[in-house]
């Protein structure tokens, strides 16, 4: 085949072997490792008395259970301490690299990949996270895993895996003001819903695409799962090689030039055919915020929180009447007109250093709203931390009333102690706003880091394209 | 892992869509370091009244009387019937791990989310999809019967219902295989072995900063 899509080329360029049936083992040249989803799979290689078949491709580093406060004093909760000390052990006794929770290095896995160049582009990469689909912005085959197969790619270096279709979302145009990768991400939600992707690998592309950060293009991927495609991918580009040259896991000197030379490949060939293609208009999309327990329940900022007796669906309409009563919601409510009660500005979608950048525009010179009892900002990883203090994002947060925190997962999932009390409703950056998520009870609306900071200020959403 | 074959089991419906695997398993039991135990946290939030952390005493928790699983007529169900797009959100292998320690072995519904379909068939489960008109008669159907059973053939990939009625379905012949006999794909995949060995020298070789 000679005109390919960018799916194919990295599909095709880590194809072990291919049954009959299409059943393929595909070979995997990153596996990242947090403490979550590799303990019983470190359990599974005792037990058969197998080794891990290449060491160097693991990067492991605790993220989930992390506190975000006082780490001095360790980790208070005896499971969480567990778990995370179960990663260490483990690590040691494999020889596995690890940045542990004293290490600047250490952060959320799908910040840390990235920052230390154990990304690349051509690569495939694995974790036992869905939100893996990030590490595609650099033109890899990117995928979240679940723990058997987490065991299986450490014993056997490979992934057992049939084709996925292949997706092609074009967004064209110039992006408004105040308009980010997140909105783009939310936008594509809405349209083709959580389940659109589902069965396919999504490439992102068109000038607005190509027009985004490494950061942006992050969230962008990060979210493809979020559209039910386990991977997101664009192409490889100047952004990508600049971003990635000087970075410690990345090739340097004669290397790096041949690897870019290769890396140049890597976009899907003219006249490349997908099985579905969505094509979105950049100057079109708003700030969005969802309204529900789904990521593709979401409206734009000028918007108003829907009527489920206008849904003709009936799952869908149930769906969404359940999802009012949970958020404490009336249909026809501007969304403009909801007021919050927390911010959580972090997480593998939103905590690199772009958007701590972008919030702290935002809340420059401003106080938090009154009605805000909590706001904070979790750095994706010790170096976007120190780097955001560097530029004095830090005090800027501070002194608006927000909490500038250590690096972790945090309230994205709630695992430690950040969360949610029941019907506490949170402007948040992270990626899910299901039942429960950041805390039983705890209702989410998912915004961009931006459109956060700028509720923090309010009290309640506004848009900041407007402002 | 446990062989699948043939199942006659009782039939629970979960009617709604979009169940994600927060719901399935929440975060608090993603702590544990083992991968069994899991059943009695499956569908925590919406089972019981009461906030669940691990190490509580589950049966001295106060069950919501209004959650399908809890109702009497459902009591031993192994056959989940589901909607669209179940198990979305979160890779964590914990969602089929709860289900199958509750006593789940198959799960019937219009569309699955990726990551959660494949690691079904790790565990022992067979997740199975069919049309949404046939998966809504199968809503219809159990709700009006109480003791509604399902014979699950993976060899012939048929439903047969009480009333005669046969669905076939579709399975990935490598899964099926895996499933029928218990197997565990990585001593299959290290059958390949010298393959694997003779691909990762080459691939090195054309890019050696990897």
């Amino acid at each position: 085949m000679s005109v390919q899509t960018l799916y194919d080329k990295l599909w095709n360029s880590h194809l072990v072997r291919q049954d009959a049936d299409g059943t393929a083992l595909i070979y995997i040249d990153r596996q990242l490792v947090h403490e979550v989803t590799s303990p019983q799979a470190f359990e599974g290689l005792r037990l058969a008395k197998r080794t891990p078949w290449r060491i160097a491709s693991m990067l492991a580093v605790p993220d989930h259970n992390v506190p975000t406060t006082n780490r001095a004093a360790g980790i208070a909760d005896p499971v969480s301490r567990i778990q995370v000390e179960t990663l260490d052990a483990n690590c040691a006794e494999f020889g596995i690299t690890e940045f542990k929770m004293g290490d600047i290095r250490q952060g959320v896995v799908h910040v840390i990949g990235p920052e230390q160049g154990a990304t690349l582009p051509g690569m495939t990469v694995v974790c036992g996270d869905s939100h893996t689909s990030t590490h595609g912005a650099f033109a890899a085959l990117a995928h979240g895993i679940g723990t058997s197969e987490v065991e299986h790619v450490m014993a056997t270096q490979c992934l057992v895996a049939k084709k996925s279709k292949a997706m092609e979302i074009r967004v064209e145009g110039v992006l408004g003001r105040g308009v980010a990768a997140k909105d783009i991400a939310l936008a594509v939600i809405g349209q083709i819903g959580t389940a659109g992707g589902t069965g396919y690998a999504i490439e992102f592309t068109g000038s607005t695409v190509r027009a985004l950060s490494m950061e942006g293009r992050m969230t962008l991927c990060n979210m493809a799962i979020e559209a039910g495609a386990r991977a997101g991918m664009i192409a490889a580009d100047d952004t990508t090689f600049a971003y990635l040259k000087g970075r410690p896991f990345a090739p340097e000197g004669e290397q790096w030039d041949k690897a870019v030379a290769q890396w140049r490949n890597l976009h899907s060939d003219a006249g490349a055919v997908f099985d579905a293609t969505v094509v979105l208009d950049a100057a079109r999309i708003q700030p969005q915020v969802t309204w529900g327990t789904s990521p593709e329940m979401v409206v734009a900022i000028d918007g108003c929180v829907p009527d489920p007796a206008s849904m003709t669906d009936a799952v869908k309409r149930e769906g969404a009447e359940r999802a009012l009563v949970y958020m404490g919601l009336k249909a026809n409510t501007p969304i403009s007109e909801i007021s919050i009660d927390k911010v959580f500005i972090g997480s593998c979608t939103n905590g690199r250093i772009e958007d701590m950048r972008a919030a702290a525009a935002v809340a420059r010179g401003k106080k938090i709203a009154a009605n805000v009892m909590q706001a904070l900002v979790v750095p994706g990883s010790g170096l976007v931390k120190a780097q955001a203090e560097q530029e004095g994002l830090d005090k800027i947060f501070i002194e608006a009333g927000f909490e500038w925190r250590d690096p972790g997962c945090s309230m994205c999932l709630a695992m430690n102690d950040d969360k949610l009390a029941a019907g506490e409703r949170c402007a948040s950056t992270s990626n899910r706003n299901f039942e429960g998520r950041q805390g039983q009870g705890g209702r989410t609306h998912l915004v961009s880091p931006e459109m956060a900071a700028a509720a923090a200020i309010a009290g309640h959403f506004v848009d900041v394209s407007k402002q | 892992m446990e062989k699948f074959t043939l199942l006659n089991g009782l039939v629970v419906p979960l009617d709604r869509a979009n169940v994600d695997t927060d719901a399935i398993i929440p975060k608090q039991f993603l702590k544990s370091i083992k991968r069994s135990g899991f059943g009695p946290n499956a569908f925590d939030e919406w089972r019981y009244l009461d906030h669940g952390e691990p190490g509580m005493d589950n049966s001295t928790r106060a069950i919501n009387p209004d959650f399908v699983l809890n109702q009497p007529r459902y009591q031993g169900a192994q056959i989940l019937l589901a909607r669209e797009n179940f198990g979305c959100g979160s890779s964590r292998e914990h969602a089929p791990w709860a289900l199958e320690d509750y006593g789940f072995r198959v799960i019937i519904a219009p569309s699955f989310a990726d990551i959660f379909f494949n690691n079904c068939f790790k565990n022992g489960l067979l997740p199975i999809r069919l049309d949404a008109t046939q998966v809504d008669g199968l809503f219809k159907a159990v709700e009006a019967h109480i003791g509604y059973q399902l014979v699950i053939d993976l060899e012939k990939q048929t439903i047969s219902a009480p009333d005669g009625t046969v669905y076939p379905f579709e399975v990935d012949a490598f899964r099926k295989h895996c499933l029928l006999n218990g197997l565990d794909d990585i001593g299959l995949t290290l059958q390949h072995v010298d393959e694997i060995a003779a691909f990762e020298a080459k691939y090195h070789a054309t890019q050696p900063w990897l």
